[in-house]
């Protein structure tokens, strides 16, 4: 099953090696990991998509915690929360693929935040899923280049992961 | 206003205040400015050792024989990735180690200096914390948290990397009193509800079993886990890591249980109703094939430090994270205010673990004409009185001296239990002499462990280090043999040596006391004669000739269940 892990570390060199080193080092798997400061600068956070069992999961909670560097951990998917990714994708844009990317683009509620007269840059946020519908959608001889954020999330209401 | 002093002077006084009095190293060009500070103090004995593999593996044994955080030195580049092999072989039985290393000047690092390496990316996943100090007004902060992380909650090496350039720059010295790490704090009192059902599932049991592992030595729980034990009356068995533990010679010792453990030992841990387990972490090489594990209906309660440990191979019934001594304490009180004693099944349960007995598992071939190692081991225990401190290598010999010499106290048996390092056995015996002054250490080994950090004669005799060394010698690296001779028809792929060297000579040579016994008759008198006042103050090198075809039983096959054990009397 898919899970999101939520970790408060210390902003310290060599921190998120620790957190990746572990992953590698004990056979999980990572499907994204996204890692930066937070408005304590002193803390980065990282978000992490990974899979696996239940049993799987709480040993990787428990993995992490053990780490010295590590200051929370939850697991971000057992409870609500928002999940957002960010796509930059640049596509072929010349005669009728020109408009037909700009209308979809609007449908997906994406932008165009680069025009040339061949190509657009176009912007897209929203879970995971949505972006992969999007990239489905799109001729794929008119994809050049695609560039995604990972997955970030956080708890909705009362929840937080501070210190 | 103190003045300002170098880091390297500063790294000598953290030292001196952690009362550090030995430390084992070898210098090289990035600690120079290090070992000039210990130069020119008398406080921190250094130990110069052969090879930085025998120096983290001294200051190893140090710790574990002690309750002590060990401490090594160590030059960068190939001093740092010669230690490696320490490090790891500490971090795998969580032995508290503080190593230092040096690095290469900060405006160097990167840069593929002279003798330069990534140690803090090398050690990292053999370490359970590392640091590099990059500025010198950190390092005595960094050194109190080094040793603070090393011995608190579950123990392990700390690495810490000093560029040479930090061991120059001045500073004002203050050592902190103490340490507040936020995202680092480790359980020490379990939860009292947990305890109390652990308690009452106790006094229930009908067919109880206590397993306890290397968590009781290090966190020094031998006394309380005996005063339960005897006050429960429930039988007990101590990981190879855990010997010691509950005294060997007690009647309710099972023996140790797994892999080479003994027939009743795995029979109750397969068929026990209640399995109280603590400090231990239901290894591969003691609970076998894990599935075949878990068939069996047991209630299990799991007392551990480190909650990564429970639950990790086999689900556990009652967890309780904390401290072993603290919630054996805590137990103990739960069990004196229920007040009631333990079911009076148990007496039925005993009468089964009797007939279990009663295969007499460690019963072994006897031969008139060659020396069997078990009896080598026996007569050790004999002439030692049982009370020597025993480190072993890896392999046979290490099997043969755990089952056979019993152990009643502990920290008195030293190995390699996780990583299973081959060579510990001679620097762990001299990290051993040091942490215990005046005691008496026997390595026990074998002629193809002992060639493998062989280079520590020179240290012993340097430093005046009387160990006995007992090699078990077969000319064959005995426990691959004897998997070839099981699993693999016989097919002995290069599991035999040639050209041994005269272990008598070679002996002499560094200038101690070479032995070599090659007949049954003469093994008492030989081991007495080393252990006699004539060679107090001798290293003696015992080369026992031994059959060859020996081996270990009991044995339960990799992947195979517990109860599922080849036994010595299928061979005799």
């Amino acid at each position: 099953m898919r899970h999101i892990i939520s970790i408060l570390l210390e902003n310290e060199s060599g921190a998120l090696s620790r957190v990746a080193g572990l992953f590698s080092a004990r056979g999980y798997n990572i499907q994204s990991l996204t890692v930066a400061p937070t408005e304590d600068p002193s803390l980065s956070r990282i978000t992490l998509v990974t899979s696996g069992s239940d049993d799987i999961v709480e040993q990787i909670t428990k993995q992490l915690n053990k780490l010295v560097d590590v200051v929370k951990v939850i697991d971000l998917s057992e409870a609500p929360h928002v999940e957002r990714e960010l796509l930059m994708i640049k596509v072929r844009a010349t005669g009728k693929d020109r408009e037909e990317m700009k209308r979809l683009a609007d449908i997906f509620r994406g932008h165009i935040i680069d025009v040339t007269d061949s190509a657009y840059v176009i912007e897209l946020t929203g879970t995971s899923n949505k972006l992969d519908s999007f990239i489905a959608a799109i001729d794929p001889a008119l994809i050049l280049e695609t560039v995604r954020s990972g997955v970030s999330g956080i708890g909705r209401g009362d929840r937080m992961l501070k210190v | 206003m103190s003045a300002a002093i170098s880091g390297a002077e500063i790294l000598v006084k953290c030292l001196q205040a952690e009362n550090v009095d030995t430390i084992f190293g070898y210098p090289g060009g990035s600690v120079l400015h290090i070992y000039d500070e210990l130069f020119k103090q008398d406080k921190i004995h250094h130990v110069l050792v052969r090879h930085e593999q025998a120096a983290v593996h001294a200051a190893d044994a140090y710790s574990r024989s002690s309750q002590r955080v060990g401490v090594a030195l160590v030059t960068s580049g190939p001093g740092l990735t010669n230690a490696v092999t320490g490090i790891a072989t500490a971090y795998y039985d969580s032995i508290p180690l503080v190593v230092i290393s040096g690095q290469v000047p900060t405006f160097y690092i990167g840069q593929d200096a002279f003798q330069e390496s990534d140690a803090v990316g090398i050690t990292r996943p053999c370490v359970k914390h590392n640091f590099l100090v990059k500025d010198v007004k950190d390092l005595a902060e960094t050194v109190k948290k080094a040793f603070h992380i090393a011995r608190s909650g579950r123990p392990g090496p700390v690495l810490i990397d000093i560029p040479k350039d930090i061991t120059a720059h001045k500073t004002e010295f203050t050592y902190p009193d103490t340490v507040n790490i936020r995202s680092y704090n480790p359980v020490v009192k379990g939860h009292q509800g947990q305890i109390k059902k652990a308690a009452h599932l106790l006094l229930e049991a009908k067919r109880p079993m206590i397993y306890t592992g290397g968590g009781v030595i290090l966190s020094d729980a031998a006394e309380p886990l005996t005063k339960l034990a005897r006050y429960l009356g429930f039988p007990i068995t101590n990981t190879l890591m855990g010997l010691g533990a509950y005294p060997a010679t007690d009647k309710q010792y099972m023996g140790m249980p797994g892999m080479h453990g003994t027939y009743e030992a795995n029979m109750a841990m397969q068929h026990c109703d209640v399995l109280l387990a603590i400090g231990a972490r239901f290894d591969d090489r003691v609970i076998g094939n894990p599935e075949d594990f878990a068939t069996h209906p047991r209630k299990i309660i799991h007392i551990d430090i480190d909650p990564s440990s429970i639950s990790k191979r086999v689900k556990v019934d009652v967890p309780i994270v904390g401290n072993v001594p603290d919630v054996l304490e805590e137990l103990m009180k739960q069990l004196e205010a229920i007040g009631t004693k333990p079911d009076a099944a148990v007496a039925q349960w005993w009468e089964t673990i009797a007939d279990w007995r009663g295969r007499n598992c460690l019963n072994y071939r006897k031969n008139p004409e060659k020396i069997m190692p078990q009896a080598v081991v026996e007569k050790l225990w004999e002439v030692t009185k049982g009370d020597a401190f025993v480190t072993s290598d890896v392999g046979q010999h290490q099997m043969f001296a755990a089952q056979y010499y019993k152990f009643d106290k502990p920290r008195r048996w030293i190995n390699s239990g996780g990583l299973g390092t081959m060579g510990v056995g001679l620097p762990y015996a001299m990290g051993v002499r040091y942490a215990n002054p005046g005691a008496t250490v026997a390595c026990v080994t074998g002629e193809a462990s002992i060639q493998m950090c062989i280079q520590e004669l020179s240290t012993c005799k340097q430093y005046s280090l009387p160990v006995k060394i007992i090699n078990l010698n077969n000319g064959y690296l005995g426990m691959v043999r004897q998997w070839q001779e099981m699993f693999y028809e016989n097919r002995y792929s290069h599991s035999y040596m040639s050209s041994l060297p005269d272990f008598m000579k070679l002996a002499e040579a560094y200038g101690h006391v070479g032995m070599r016994i090659e007949r049954p008759e003469d093994v008492g008198p030989a081991l007495e004669l080393a252990f006699s006042d004539k060679h107090k103050n001798d290293l003696v090198f015992m080369d026992f000739i031994i059959d060859p075809t020996a081996n270990v039983f009991p044995m339960v096959s990799a992947g195979k269940g517990l109860s599922d054990m080849v036994l010595a009397e299928d061979h005799l």
